[in-house]
Formats: structure tokens, sequence, C-alpha cells
């Protein structure tokens, strides 16, 4: 039963939307001079990604992408940029030494790109594992994140002690002794 | 219903704004109406017999005023938090199971879901306040990150504590595990959690906070901050944050009716879901309304210690007691 008009061309649009937020987003964030607005269009490539995570059948890592990125970690940038200075001061000239690394930067970014490119394109891919991770329940969450996952769920926390120390060793000086 | 699915999600799109819309109306009226009782008024009686058209009479006020965009603000952000604020806290009631039938998406993972996009709803406020650019709201954009970061944990951990007594994230099952009578709710559940009424006390506590309600309603601080984070805001654009606060008010009752009340399981074997699902609904909201006129305003610093003090430490607490309960039995 496919009654609704254009039903076959849903799966196109829905994936080109979904890449335009994130790329929109994306050069957003980077194209902006305000820094709150260059947060926003973060949010936004951040909700696309979810958007591409969602069409790629795994609901589960979409809301972990918004509920983690745009709600807690926009956030704090946003809350931090704010305590820090609400009105930005103008953006002076740029000089040549700041071109020149915009101009490096590209070039790099631009040689990943197509080697990434190239990677994704020409190698002959082993098909998708059959076994993945797509219902989200809760038993198969867990076994996969205590068996088969277990290293990269051990690194994050390893990585999240190392912030909480780093964040522990910048504010400790600014504490005085009573 | 037999309609093909995406007709079927249309009408249910069109369902849940025309439902958001209306709770919106008539929650403030029912809030200027218990407001009016709690203090010994009478609230609204002129407009429609005892002021029922009175949300209507608003409403067509709130829209013919004008738009100001004062000048100084951040022009695109300004315009946008109203929609920012609507939208994810629309996006929240795709999941929520209203009757045995009657859920628009039933997802494997709807109670993430719901935190998820409830979690857009702070920066959204946060971007109106910044892009105001007027101090009250500013101090009330700093003051609601603060606020929702620290009961987002408590409120984080006490579901964590209720999924490891369900086993599951799917609102529509946990809502199935709840049935037959009263006492199989999660709320009386005590043989997994022997604190599950506290469970649920948190949970209440850190939705008031969330959404900005009082005694937590440090966004729109009336009597200190003008109006908080909404001060530059006119007409609609004003309206559309309280209609999102309704919203909000109204998607935290439901997930706690879904959580520990049994959702549309009925108590006593009679009468459909949906009437349950609702009763049980507008009777938190109303008890959301009476804590609004009943208490007042806590301070800024006291509802931090609350949080980082009280619910956190008791919410941890209560964590490794049901895992051990759980295990142990």
């Amino acid at each position: 039963m496919n009654a609704f008009p254009g039903a076959e061309h849903f799966a196109a649009v829905i994936f080109v939307v979904v890449m335009a937020t994130a790329l929109g987003g994306a050069l957003i964030a980077v194209s902006t001079t305000r820094i709150i607005r260059s947060v926003c269009g973060l949010a936004l490539c951040c909700m696309g990604l979810a958007g591409l995570y969602y069409f790629l059948n795994s609901p589960f890592l979409a809301l972990m992408e918004i509920l983690i990125y745009v709600g807690a970690v926009c956030v704090t940038i946003v809350f931090a940029v704010m305590l820090a200075e609400p009105d930005e001061p103008p953006v002076g000239r740029k000089s040549w030494g700041a071109r020149l690394w915009g101009a490096g930067a590209l070039l790099a970014s631009l040689l990943v790109f197509a080697a990434l490119t190239r990677l994704g394109a020409d190698m002959p891919w082993a098909s998708a594992p059959v076994e993945r991770v797509t219902d989200g329940s809760v038993p198969v969450l867990g076994v996969a994140l205590l068996s088969t996952y277990s290293l990269a769920f051990e690194m994050i926390s390893l990585v999240l002690l190392v912030a909480i120390l780093g964040a522990l060793v910048i504010a400790r000086p600014g504490r005085s002794n009573p | 219903m037999n309609l093909p699915e995406p007709f079927r999600l249309l009408v249910f799109l069109l369902g849940t704004m025309a439902f958001v819309g209306a709770n919106a109306a008539y929650l403030v009226w029912v809030e200027r109406k218990g407001a009016g009782r709690f203090q010994r008024r009478t609230g609204p009686t002129e407009v429609g017999y005892a002021g029922l058209l009175q949300p209507i009479a608003d409403a067509i006020k709130l829209m013919s005023k004008q738009l100001i965009l004062p000048p100084g603000v951040d022009a695109t952000l300004f315009r946008l938090a109203p929609l920012l604020v609507l939208a994810p806290a629309m996006m929240c009631f795709a999941t929520i199971p209203f009757s045995e039938t009657l859920v628009p998406r039933n997802i494997n993972v709807g109670l993430v879901m719901v935190f998820s996009f409830g979690s857009i709803h702070v920066m959204a406020i946060m971007l109106g306040g910044w892009a105001s650019r007027n101090k009250y709201a500013i101090i009330s954009a700093a003051r609601i990150v603060s606020q929702n970061v620290a009961y987002e944990i408590p409120m984080l951990l006490v579901v964590i504590t209720l999924l490891m007594v369900t086993g599951t994230m799917n609102l529509h099952e946990i809502v199935q595990q709840q049935a037959g009578g009263f006492w199989n709710w999660n709320f009386f559940r005590l043989a997994a959690n022997p604190l599950m009424p506290v469970t649920f006390i948190i949970f209440y506590i850190c939705m008031l906070a969330e959404t900005n309600r009082a005694p937590f309603d440090m966004a729109e601080a009336e009597s200190e901050l003008v109006a908080g984070a909404f001060t530059e805001y006119a007409g609609m654009g004003f309206g559309v944050f309280f209609m999102a606060e309704y919203a909000n008010v109204v998607i935290g009752c439901s997930l706690a009716t879904v959580l520990f009340f049994g959702g549309w399981q009925s108590p006593i074997g009679v009468l459909p879901g949906l009437f349950w699902f609702l009763l049980k609904l507008y009777l938190l909201v109303f008890s959301v309304i009476w804590v609004r006129w009943t208490f007042p305003r806590t301070q800024f610093y006291g509802l931090l210690n609350l949080s980082w003090k009280i619910l956190i430490p008791l919410s941890l607490f209560i964590l490794l007691l049901t895992s051990a309960v759980m295990k142990l039995f």
C-alpha cells in the first residue's frame, strides 16, 4: 500500500536535507565572526550528523549525538563564552601570517579530503558486518559495550579522567587558602 | 487505523501541534484560575462563562501586537530562539504513548529521545537571552545553564535507576510491564527499589527545575530580572516561549505518568486507556501549578545546593541500593 505521492523519492530528499544541514552548519561554524553564531553552526552540524545516523538506521547513536553534542557540549561552550565576554571586540585586520596559516590549513584539509574520498570510493570494502546494534534495546547495547567494544569504552573513560585532571590542574591555582 | 504510514505521521504531526496549542491556551486559564483560588481571588471571570474564552482573547491580543526588534540585538538568533524552544518540545511528543494504540512512533530508545530533544531547549532559551543583548537577559541565560546542568544529573541518575528496574527504554513496553492494578505501577515496585517514592520525588523536583517552573523559575524571575531571558520579546515571540514552557510541563508530566504511574493502564480495570492517561497527566500538571502558587521562589544558591549537595548524592545512593537489591534478590 503506497498511496503517498512521491513516496519513492523520500529517502533521497531526506538524505539531501540532512546533508545540507550538516554542511551548512559546518560552513556557518567556520565562516562567521561571532563566536556564539559559530557554536550555533556547530549545533546545527551535529543535528545534521544525527539525522545522518538516523538515516543509516541507528537511532540510538543519533539521539546520543543530540544529547551529548548539542545538549551538553554546545551548551557548555556557549556558557563559557558568555562568562568570558558577552560583547566581543571587533575583529581587526588579518595579518599576512594569519592568511598564510589559513592557506596552509586549507591545503592540508583539501589533501585529507581527497585522500579520504579516494579511500572511500576506490577501496574494495568488505560488506558490513552481519551483527549490528540497530534496535537500540538495552540488553543488546549493554552486551555490545561491555564485550565487543569494551576497549573503546575503557579508552573513553580514560579520556574523561584526563579531562577532569586537566580541569583540576587549571582551576587549582585560582583558589586561595582561607 | 489503517492509514498509510506517511499520512498517519502527518495526522499525528497536526494532532501534536493542536494538542500543544490547546494545552498552552487552557493551561494558562487553569493556572490563572488556580492562582486566583490559592490567593483567595476569583481569577478571570469576564470573557465567556467563568472566563473560559479568556485564552482566545489573549491569543488575539498577542498576535495583533507588533513584533519589535530592538536595536542592537542579534537579529537572526533573536528571531530563531522562540522556534528553537518550541520545535524540540514538539519532537518529544513523537514517542509518548497516549494509549495502547495512540502512539505516533514507537521506537526502542524512546526515553533517550525525550531527553535528547529536551536538552535542546536550554540552548534555545540561552540563545534568546544572549541575542537580546540585555543585561537582565544575559544574567538569566547564565542562570538557566547552571540550573539545567545541575538538575540534568540527578534526573538522569533517577531515570537510570528506573531503567535498571524496567530493563527497556521503550516507553510502550515500560507501560505494558505495569499492567493489572495500581500495585503493579513502578511507583509501588518496592521489591526492586525500596525507595521508589523518593525516586519519584527526585524526578518531580528535577522536572520542575528543568522546565523552569516556580519555585525554580530562575530564568524568568519577574521580581529581580524583569522577565529574564524573555525581556526583549514582544507579542507572539513571548507567547511562543510560554507555549513551549507549558509543552515542556506536559511532556515532563507525561513522562512521570509513563515511568511511575502506569501510563494508560487503568488502576481498577474500567474505562479506556486514553482517559486514564489524561487523568493522571492532568492531575500531575495541576500539582505543578499548585506548587508554583504555594512555594516562594528559592534563592539561586539554595537551588544549586539542593541539587549538588542533596539530590545528586541521594540519587547516587538510590542507584547503588537498587543495583544491590536487584543483584542480591
